[in-house]
């Protein structure tokens, strides 16, 4: 018998089963801890280390985008919502996004728990907007928000997205001294524009 | 590989022995962590609950892996990924090497992987002349020191800051006597930046990976992993076969559980599922064995591949604190290394069993839980049969089983127990070579009274002791 990597691992694992057979465990559901959402999102993104602001409008946003970061040279926006300098579609190459300094990108929700944004491929345009950018600024309805990772993966479609991340503030590291430092590799700052 | 036998024991005493700053240092940063595990377990009211569904869902999975790894291979070759089987290190090392030979690659980052780890697949690339560079910062101190990591989580928190400014200063050109952890943390930022960019392809590992989508998940703090998949037009993922999930909504209960354990926090800074090919890109998932199936045909040790690699029960062993990570001379280090290692070489890792006080907090702070202290208990017992002991401690457990079949000689024991201590010589108890243990403890002083003496004294039910007696 001469099998192929895969048929030997395969026919190594059934052979060495587990006699027993563990049934897949009904999950309850479970009593909600967070009924009201947009306070426990706030306090738990702030304690990830992002920023929060509540912009009247997306007008009232592009003028609060240009107050922050009036001295940033380069602004990548992957969202019609908010205007940058740099055209996200005329990106061709991951690496062309090195030298952004400010990445806008809107999220699809967020999640009261514990303060995470979901962003997928599509909401990126390019994926490297999400990391390369020295600083991000996030753009999320106040209404769309869940309250934990029960009801975040309801809302999650993997068949749907090639790529898709639950952002939960900007790079961290205690790496060093188990001091906490942020803008490790990625993102320096993440800021949250509820609007 | 070199199957010389580990001498925790010894290894543990070195690091204690090294300077009053380091063995402080590590025991206070992760019972730190502990506490904040515990803080944050408290928080969740159906804590227990998760911990016994994630243990059962790991347990259904794994009962059932060989239809779970045809779903995964399956779902995930659909939505364009080219997934590889390896049955060993030396396997998915080659797979590795063909995937980048194959495209002119020279360069690769890669994020926090404990299979390539077991691997030793950053050793294999550079002697083929490819230059491998770790983005999570902790790896990458350790890569410029040139030791594997001390901890699953956080690989050189054996480490001063000071240390750190030194090998910086040395590898990247920083201030010898800067030690301040940001200043630092920037001087890498810098540096990694140019290598994300060079790279020819980017290399992960996975914390979980979905069978019902051909899915897989990475999570870090630092975004580095994402920007290897993101930046590079190559991404690689080595994938042990045990991180099985059957379904995405499984992830609501693991991902609950992963960060809370490990650094008391309520999820990484990013948890990143990729399914299939980005945009422009390649996806190469290489699914390997190396060892995991034969775990799995043990049964008093096939639950350990349940682990979730989180850490906690290295942060609550209190000896793991006091010897640092790399005592253990292995790629798991702490309660879990305890009970992996032995599954890739019983005989270089035959004493780590016995570096265990099999308190159990290991167990108790499991969020899949693992029966981690029972285990360490039954591996004591293989190396037993197995003859590992080395010589001193087969005589005296030889003797204390010989003891402990005869009643009249335990009692006889007992008592003698009691007068030896007295004469026994101190330089034999804490000789440096003989016991390193007892280097830094003291024995306890016997009772003056045996349990047994005062129970046949008081065994009358009539006879209570006073309190003055007591």
């Amino acid at each position: 018998m001469n099998l192929n990597p895969r048929d030997q691992v395969m026919e190594a694992v059934r052979s060495n089963l587990p006699s027993e057979k563990v049934a897949y465990p009904e999950t309850p559901a479970f009593a909600k801890t967070i009924t009201v959402m947009l306070p426990a999102f706030e306090e738990r993104i702030r304690e990830a280390g992002a920023t929060l602001y509540k912009p009247a409008s997306l007008a009232a946003a592009q003028a609060l985008l240009e107050e922050q970061y009036g001295d940033a040279s380069v602004i990548c926006s992957a969202t019609p919502d908010l205007k940058g300098n740099l055209d996200i579609h005329s990106i061709k190459n991951p690496h062309d996004l090195a030298d952004v300094d400010v990445g806008i990108i809107r999220a699809r929700f967020g999640v009261a728990e514990n303060g995470m944004v979901w962003l997928t491929q599509e909401d990126l345009v390019v994926n490297s907007l999400g990391f390369l950018s020295q600083h991000l600024v996030i753009l999320l309805q106040p209404t769309e928000l869940v309250a934990d990772m029960y009801d975040a993966y309801m809302r999650v479609f993997l068949d749907d997205t090639a790529y898709g991340c639950f952002m939960m503030g900007p790079s961290a590291t205690a790496d060093i001294g188990a001091v906490l430092v942020h803008g490790a590799q990625g993102a320096r700052s993440l800021s949250v524009y509820l609007v | 590989m070199s199957s010389k036998r580990v001498d925790v024991a010894a290894n543990a005493a070195a690091f204690i022995d090294k300077d009053d700053i380091h063995e402080p240092f590590h025991d206070e940063h992760l019972w730190a962590a502990r506490m904040k595990r515990d803080a944050a377990a408290r928080a969740v009211p159906e804590w227990e609950a998760l911990r016994d569904l994630a243990s059962q869902i790991k347990a259904h999975t794994l009962t059932h892996l060989d239809h779970y790894l045809e779903l995964f291979e399956a779902n995930a070759t659909r939505h364009g990924a080219k997934v590889y089987w390896a049955r060993d290190a030396a396997e998915h090392n080659q797979h590795v090497l063909d995937i980048l030979s194959s495209r002119n690659i020279n360069s690769v980052i890669k994020s926090k992987s404990m299979l390539q780890e077991e691997c030793n697949m950053t050793a294999f690339l550079e002697t083929r002349g490819i230059t491998v560079t770790e983005s999570d910062l902790g790896e990458r101190i350790q890569q410029l020191d040139n030791q594997p990591p001390s901890h699953i989580v956080m690989p050189a928190i054996h480490k001063t800051a000071g240390d750190i400014a030194e090998i910086f200063a040395k590898a990247i050109g920083t201030d010898p006597n800067n030690a301040d952890p940001q200043y630092l943390t920037e001087a890498m930022r810098q540096d990694a930046r140019q290598r994300f960019l060079k790279a020819g392809a980017g290399m992960t590992g996975a914390n979980f990976a979905i069978a019902e989508t051909g899915s897989f998940v990475v999570c870090t703090n630092e975004g580095n992993a994402d920007i290897g998949a993101s930046v590079p037009p190559v991404h690689i993922a080595s994938i042990g076969i045990e991180k099985l999930l059957p379904k995405v909504q499984d992830l609501g209960i693991f991902i609950r559980l992963l960060s809370r354990s490990a650094l008391g926090t309520l999820a990484t800074q990013y948890t990143s599922h990729f399914t299939g090919p980005r945009n422009g890109g390649e996806l190469h998932i290489i699914l390997t064995d190396n060892g995991r199936s034969k775990r799995l045909g043990l049964p008093d040790f096939w639950h350990s591949l349940k682990c979730i690699r989180c850490g906690a029960c290295m942060n609550t062993c209190p000896v793991y604190r006091r010897s640092g990570g790399l005592a253990y001379g292995a790629t798991y280090s702490g309660p879990i290394g305890i009970i992996l290692d032995p599954t890739f070489d019983e005989s270089k890792y035959s004493e780590l069993p016995y570096h265990s006080t099999l308190c159990g907090s290991c167990t108790e702070v499991c969020p899949v839980k693992i029966d981690i202290s029972d285990q360490i208990l039954k591996w004591r017992k293989v190396m037993a049969e197995k003859k590992y002991l080395p010589i001193s401690r087969r005589l005296a457990f030889g003797a204390a089983g010989k003891v402990f079949e005869h009643p009249g000689l335990f009692h006889g024991a007992e008592t003698a127990a009691s007068a030896a201590m007295k004469i026994t010589p101190h330089f034999l108890l804490y000789n440096r070579s003989l016991n390193p243990w007892g280097r830094h403890r003291e024995l306890p002083h016997f009772a003056k009274q045996t349990f047994r003496e005062w129970y046949l004294q008081y065994k009358q039910p009539d006879k209570e002791p006073s309190p003055k007696e007591l």
